[in-house]
């Protein structure tokens, strides 16, 4: 028999534009909202030492980064006045291209959705056990690091 | 007692294990860590933060009950 499980952040693969836009279409019911502010990361194709990153294989400590990841929830919807939030992260290879961090905010008004969502991605960066190896053209790799 | 030891990233490829458990006696974080940095010598020149049931410690804190305890390289989301 399946159990519900607690709602996850992590997708396996890349996050599609699809899922993207259907996202955003479910919000037309809540129309207490004034404002929407959407981040989303991108695997960037960085040249190190003459190899270009082809794609990022993403790895987590994952009981942890959920706890992390709702840990940040409680503290964003504390901060702020915001009627909704979500936050998708990739595990697994995603292409230089692709989108790997998809993080929604909906508020009434604008300047608190602004605010927000830097609050949100700053946090997820610094704070969530998440690893990311990059794979350049030829298989070798390095892992990633996320700068200040 | 029994630890549960978990290895992630750059550290699980230098282990060749993503975890483990070992038996210890009562012990501080920094003692744990030089314990595996003997057992695994190429975790020395890592940079990693410990995680104890899924909450980051420092140092000095000391391991007197069986738990989780993860080594966590520098973090790449987003």
């Amino acid at each position: 028999m399946e159990k519900k499980k607690p709602k996850s952040v992590f997708i396996q693969g890349a996050i599609s534009s699809e899922f993207i836009g259907t996202s955003i279409a479910k919000h037309q019911t809540k129309t207490s909202i004034g404002a929407h502010n959407i981040f989303l990361g991108q695997v960037r194709a960085d040249e190190i030492e003459g190899k270009t990153v082809t794609a990022i294989d993403y790895s987590a400590y994952e009981e942890m980064a959920n706890q992390k990841f709702y840990e940040i929830r409680e503290a964003t919807f504390e901060k702020f006045d915001l009627t909704c939030m979500h936050i998708y992260h990739s595990l697994g290879t995603v292409k230089a291209g692709e989108i790997c961090l998809f993080v929604f905010v909906s508020s009434p008004r604008r300047k608190i959705v602004f605010e927000a969502l830097e609050y949100i991605v700053e946090a997820i960066k610094a704070d969530v056990p998440v690893f990311g190896k990059e794979i350049f053209e030829d298989q070798t790799h390095q892992w990633k690091q996320n700068s200040i | 007692m029994q630890l549960n030891i978990k290895y992630f990233g750059m550290l699980a490829e230098v282990t060749a294990i993503t975890e483990e458990y070992i038996q210890t006696e009562v012990c501080s974080v920094s003692e744990l860590v030089e314990k595996l940095k003997n057992q695994y010598p190429k975790l020395g020149d890592k940079d990693f933060k410990v995680a104890i049931n899924h909450h980051l410690v420092d140092q000095n804190h000391i391991i007197n009950t069986e738990v989780e305890v993860a080594l966590l390289p520098p973090f790449a989301g987003g």
